[in-house]
């Protein structure tokens, strides 16, 4: 499997998952993702994005309907093949939104050399991967420090690093761009623009319409209730206020004009029309 | 000092003094005689060290080696007055408590006699020393190691003995979270001052350090499996692989020639 040869990259039919003690996370999504897609996932805090993510990255499995990633229904089963898991591995790469969980390793330069090595791509080639994305996400100079040292930002950006050394196909990030300054945002947002292309695909999880409007080709908004409650293209969502509130996207506040108060949702409602 | 005075400052002590000793980063660089060694060779040479000083049998051998751990620490360039207090700092902890009964109640020839009942035997005073002088010489070469290596290339080192894998992980593991756990505990200590007016009673003291103490551990357990789940995701089946680039050079032959000579005279004197 080199390439996407499979039709979709991602198909949910029905797909939930309950925490242990019957806790629903996720309820009867159904999906198609494929490649070139830029897809966010937005949704109001516990509503299910993380553990999405954590499906698509099988790292946890479906406890009700079927999740299908390059072909393949994602199963316990399913990676108990190590071929499809060392394949699987290398096209799927996924960002946590903690950067504490994602950086184990001892320095940094362990961190981005760890997946290449575990998933036995020679030494060379996970030397020359390893300088590349450091020199990519301007780290060279942090090499050799532990992420212990790490600024918030620094340890956002070696977390993608890590990530990015698989060379995977699809890249799977949660909440990126949380706990970074607009100026980091801004640099992350035009590297992922860059990284993007018609043979790679991109899912995100964010509560940031911003990043939205300027990176997503798609959104997919779930909603409290755990399921689906809009699919489509961002500028159809970010023009509906009613839809933002309903999904506790934006918030309903007061405003005070001399003596008159009066409550509207904050959104901004501005385009670009090129 | 009030309760939560207390706690607050063993906690944040706790988590500095673990920093300091650890997180050496700038020692590690400095170019002295242990910083220019193979990490290997420092592992292997202060193991056989540390094995010579628990079989040792009399002060001279013991007295040799702390002497030789000082001419060493200089001229790695470490300041004198730094190592001795991590020294002297966790040796109280692990002697004291061993080494102060056993001047009392080891039988033999009086040495001491204090209120004409409480006596000091010599065979004591000689047990005591010889204990505090083995955990004098362990401990330095523990300090030595951490302050002069990289805690990676210690770890590495360990891989190269062929330590098994999972141990050499957890041992990398607690190094990488132990300081995230220990502000995220200080964080809690700081949050509650910020809420409290007055003091606590030492009761109520102990509930919320129990508590706190719950807290902490959930908290462990949630990271651990995130962070394991982190792991599969980038390949990880169990065993770590890792990149070694270690070379031997002539010094670190030399320096494990010299350390086998020390071993070796330390220990034929122990049969004299």
């Amino acid at each position: 499997m080199s390439t996407f040869d499979t039709g979709h990259v991602f198909e949910a039919k029905k797909l939930s998952y309950d925490y242990p003690g019957g806790i629903a996370a996720l309820k009867k999504l159904s999906f198609a993702i494929g490649a070139g897609e830029l897809v966010a996932l937005v949704g109001a805090n516990g509503s299910g994005k993380s553990t999405l993510l954590k499906l698509m990255d099988g790292l946890i499995f479906p406890t009700g309907g079927e999740l299908l990633a390059l072909g393949q229904s994602l199963s316990e089963n399913a990676f108990k093949s190590g071929e499809f898991r060392l394949d699987f591995r290398r096209r799927v790469g996924l960002v946590f939104q903690d950067a504490d969980v994602q950086l184990f390793s001892p320095t940094v330069w362990d961190e981005v050399t760890f997946g290449p090595l575990q998933l036995g791509i020679s030494k060379n080639e996970v030397v020359s991967r390893g300088q590349e994305v450091l020199q990519l996400l301007g780290l060279a100079h942090l090499k050799e420090r532990p992420p212990y040292l790490l600024s918030g930002g620094e340890k956002k950006k070696v977390s993608l690093a890590s990530v990015l050394s698989l060379h995977p196909q699809v890249l799977l990030l949660d909440e990126p761009t949380t706990g970074l300054d607009p100026w980091s945002q801004g640099n992350l947002i035009d590297f992922l623009l860059q990284w993007a292309d018609k043979d790679k695909c991109l899912v995100f999880s964010t509560q940031d319409l911003d990043i939205v409007e300027e990176i997503a080709s798609r959104v997919i908004i779930i909603g409290a209730e755990h399921n689906i409650v809009a699919d489509g293209k961002p500028e159809d969502f970010l023009s509906d206020p009613d839809l933002l509130l309903r999904t506790n996207l934006v918030h309903e506040h007061s405003h005070r004009h001399k003596d008159l108060v009066h409550r509207h949702p904050h959104v901004h409602e501005h385009h670009h029309n090129d | 000092m009030t309760g939560e005075g207390f706690l607050t400052k063993n906690i944040s002590g706790i988590t500095h003094t673990l920093e300091s000793v650890i997180v050496a980063e700038d020692l590690c660089r400095a170019p002295g005689l242990l910083q220019r060694l193979d990490p290997r060779a420092k592992v292997v040479t202060f193991a056989l060290f540390i094995v010579t000083v628990g079989l040792a049998r009399s002060f001279w051998p013991l007295s040799a080696i702390f002497a030789l751990i000082l001419a060493v620490t200089a001229a790695s360039r470490i300041s004198m007055g730094f190592f001795l207090k991590r020294i002297f700092l966790f040796i109280p902890i692990f002697t004291l408590v061993i080494a102060i009964p056993a001047l009392f109640v080891t039988p033999g020839s009086p040495l001491v006699t204090m209120a004409s009942k409480v006596i000091i035997t010599e065979q004591g005073a000689r047990t005591a020393g010889l204990l505090f002088l083995r955990v004098t010489d362990s401990m330095s070469f523990g300090v030595l190691l951490i302050l002069t290596t990289r805690w990676t290339s210690v770890l590495a080192a360990l891989r190269w003995l062929r330590m098994p894998s999972l141990l050499v992980d957890i041992l990398g593991m607690t190094y990488r979270y132990i300081f995230l756990l220990l502000h995220s505990t200080n964080s809690m200590f700081l949050a509650r001052r910020s809420r409290t007016l007055g003091s606590f009673s030492s009761n109520e003291n102990r509930r919320w350090l129990t508590r706190a103490l719950g807290t902490t551990m959930v908290k462990s357990r949630h990271l651990s499996e995130d962070v394991y789940l982190a792991m599969l995701s980038r390949g990880y089946q169990g065993e770590t692989r890792v990149l070694n680039d270690f070379k031997m050079e002539y010094r670190d032959f030399l320096w494990v020639a010299f350390a086998l000579v020390a071993v070796s005279v330390a220990i034929w004197s122990n049969r004299l």
